[in-house]
């Protein structure tokens, strides 16, 4: 076990340096990266300076090691579109508002797919299972800023139920989080009923029915807790899916997040920001599928001695 | 009564016995997904110049945002009616399908030849080659890619050429990882041992005797990740970083259609249609396809 987690931690060290080196490569090839910082009226012996300042006189691989550097210390400079801002102060205050969206959205998704998931693996093709995998094969085909629109169009300009844009209370969470959430539903279902199926064969189940549990609770109790444990490994891959949902979701329903910060920054060449951005948001990525596979071969010994999932 | 009816079953639940039925006939031969692929995109992407019957690009001012031909103030000669500058929009949709039939086989040829090519070295050679190919794999998928897409997107021209590097960049890796994972069980099998025995080359192993062995699971994979990918390139070009405008584009046309939503549904609403369809339809083709091709991929 300790030699397995040794392992994912050296490699998930690895692909951070990888991002890191992408990250900073990019920033480079976008061009001097002074005539984005410098003022227009410069004159050469300004841009001298600045370079020096700046440190871009210095090779490559230093000006590497310090972004490195400063980007261990959330140091990636100032936003040039949001002046006197740091860039990593900029995504710290976004981020609450685009987790408590993805975080909705996923509890939307679950509460759509367990339910979907546990009557198609004990119920295989009556018309529930057959609607239930209808409805969740559905929501993987909409573009999610698509269904959002329509959603806007049906329940709020229509219907004037609930409102069209941007954060607030309860209200205002429930249209992009169910346009958000839909989307993962039908990966999230089949995870379940593969479970469930698991579950259902072991001999605990048979024995609580022996015992004379009554069915509802044999599936719904004893089963379902336990087939609860492989979904929580799809965290990682929904955590991937959510964050594309979320930055064109963000755009259509002006929820101030993570997502409308990065599209601003993209389009107006905030390199900082996108840097910062590009940096964290895999930082962050590669820490949950860390903590999902350390888990994970915690509760299947099998993993460890296969050097990984998949 | 056991005389008038052969199966009891079907005597019970009439409806649900026949709809199952239908649903077991639609699965096992996938005649309406195929059916409406064909009519949403691959006869508009191929008959795009005789099937659309305005120009995608030039509108005709006086036309402006005319509803659909079944509605109020609709005309048959616009029949899923116009945008606000006067452009038809069924021909918009029609090139808009070519559009999206050409990035997505772009995308999916590109990034599934990388992938595949470097899921073979990688599981046929191990060592060294398996260890890079599989860190810029972990790499790949760390990152947050739509962000990359966006970047890469402003940095280099958008157009369609920067648009399908963009996608095929965020797929090459599902190909690795699974054409690795094959070919790790298939370097050790008989057939392989005796063909080096026989005096083949490395390459020649890889690509006459592994290869074959894998192209149903790369085909199957393809089928698959189309629906992603018209997806992809619809968010992308959605958020304004993929096919530019005016270019006849699903995603672009939702885009165009959001600030009219109030008035002018139909500017959003139809092209939106069109991809669920059509994702809708190649998932269920794909799934359709792997049980036949590759049943072991299932939980994919």
């Amino acid at each position: 076990m300790q030699r397995y987690i040794v392992i994912r931690l050296f490699q998930a060290a690895i692909a951070l340096v990888g991002v890191s080196v992408i990250v900073f490569t990019l920033a480079r090839i976008s061009g001097n990266p002074l005539d984005a910082l410098a003022p227009v009226d410069a004159t050469p012996e300004d841009l001298d300076r600045l370079k020096a300042l700046w440190g871009f006189d210095q090779p490559l691989h230093q000006q590497y090691f310090v972004f490195l550097g400063n980007a261990l210390t959330l140091d990636f400079g100032d936003s040039i579109k949001f002046q006197g801002q740091s860039a990593a102060a900029l995504i710290l205050d976004s981020l609450p508002a685009s987790l408590q969206l993805a975080g909705f959205a996923l509890f939307v998704s679950a509460l759509m797919a367990v339910p979907i998931g546990v009557v198609s693996a004990v119920k295989k093709g009556t018309l529930i299972d057959i609607a239930g995998k209808f409805v969740a094969l559905l929501g993987q085909s909409l573009p999610p800023f698509w269904l959002g629109i329509v959603l806007i169009w049906i329940f709020s300009v229509n219907l004037g139920w609930l409102p069209v844009s941007g954060r607030g209370g309860f209200t205002h969470i429930i249209l992009p989080g169910v346009a958000l959430g839909w989307f993962s539903v039908a990966a999230f279902m089949r995870l379940t009923r593969s479970a469930m199926l698991n579950v259902l064969d072991s001999e605990y189940v048979k024995f609580a029915r022996i015992k004379g549990a009554p069915e509802w609770k044999v599936i719904w109790k004893h089963a379902l807790k336990n087939a609860a444990i492989p979904p929580l490994t799809l965290f990682g891959i929904i955590a991937g899916i959510m964050v594309t949902g979320v930055v064109t979701l963000e755009t259509v329903f002006a929820w101030p997040g993570i997502g409308q910060l990065s599209l601003a920054a993209v389009l107006s060449r905030d390199y900082a920001v996108v840097q910062a951005l590009v940096m964290m948001i895999s930082a962050m990525f590669i820490a949950i599928n860390l903590v999902v596979d350390i888990l994970y071969a915690y509760i299947d010994p099998r993993v460890r001695y296969g050097g990984g999932r998949g | 009564m056991a005389a008038t009816t052969a199966n009891p079953a079907l005597d019970r639940a009439p409806t649900a016995g026949a709809l199952r039925r239908v649903w077991t006939l639609l699965r096992r031969y996938p005649v309406v997904p195929v059916g409406v692929l064909l009519i949403v995109l691959v006869i508009p992407a191929v008959f795009a110049e005789v099937a659309a019957p305005h120009d995608p690009i030039d509108g005709d001012l006086r036309a402006r945002l005319l509803p659909p031909a079944w509605t109020d103030g609709g005309e048959w000669s616009h029949p899923l009616g116009t945008d606000r500058l006067g452009r038809d929009i069924l021909s918009r949709m029609i090139h808009g399908a070519r559009t999206a039939a050409l990035v997505s086989l772009a995308a999916l040829a590109v990034g599934g030849t990388i992938g595949s090519l470097l899921g073979l070295l990688a599981g046929y050679f191990g060592g060294w080659w398996d260890h890079v190919i599989m860190r810029l794999v972990d790499i790949n998928l760390s990152l947050p890619l739509i962000l990359l897409a966006l970047v890469l997107v402003v940095l280099f021209e958008p157009g369609t050429a920067t648009t399908v590097a963009v996608v095929a960049l965020l797929l090459w890796s599902r190909y690795a990882r699974q054409v690795r994972a094959e070919a790790l069980t298939l370097k050790e099998m008989d057939f392989v041992a005796r063909a080096r025995v026989a005096g083949a080359s490395n390459l020649r192993i890889i690509f006459r005797h592994i290869f074959p062995n894998v192209v149903n699971t790369i085909i199957v994979l393809a089928t698959l990740q189309v629906g992603n990918v018209i997806l992809l390139e619809a968010s992308l070009s959605f958020l304004g970083a993929g096919i530019p405008p005016p270019n006849p584009a699903w995603g672009v046309m939702i885009a165009e259609g959001r600030d009219y939503i109030t008035t002018s549904w139909w500017l959003s609403v139809i092209p939106g249609l069109a991809i669920m369809l059509t994702v809708l339809s190649m998932n269920l083709f794909g799934d359709w396809l792997r049980d036949r091709l590759d049943p072991k991929l299932r939980q994919l």
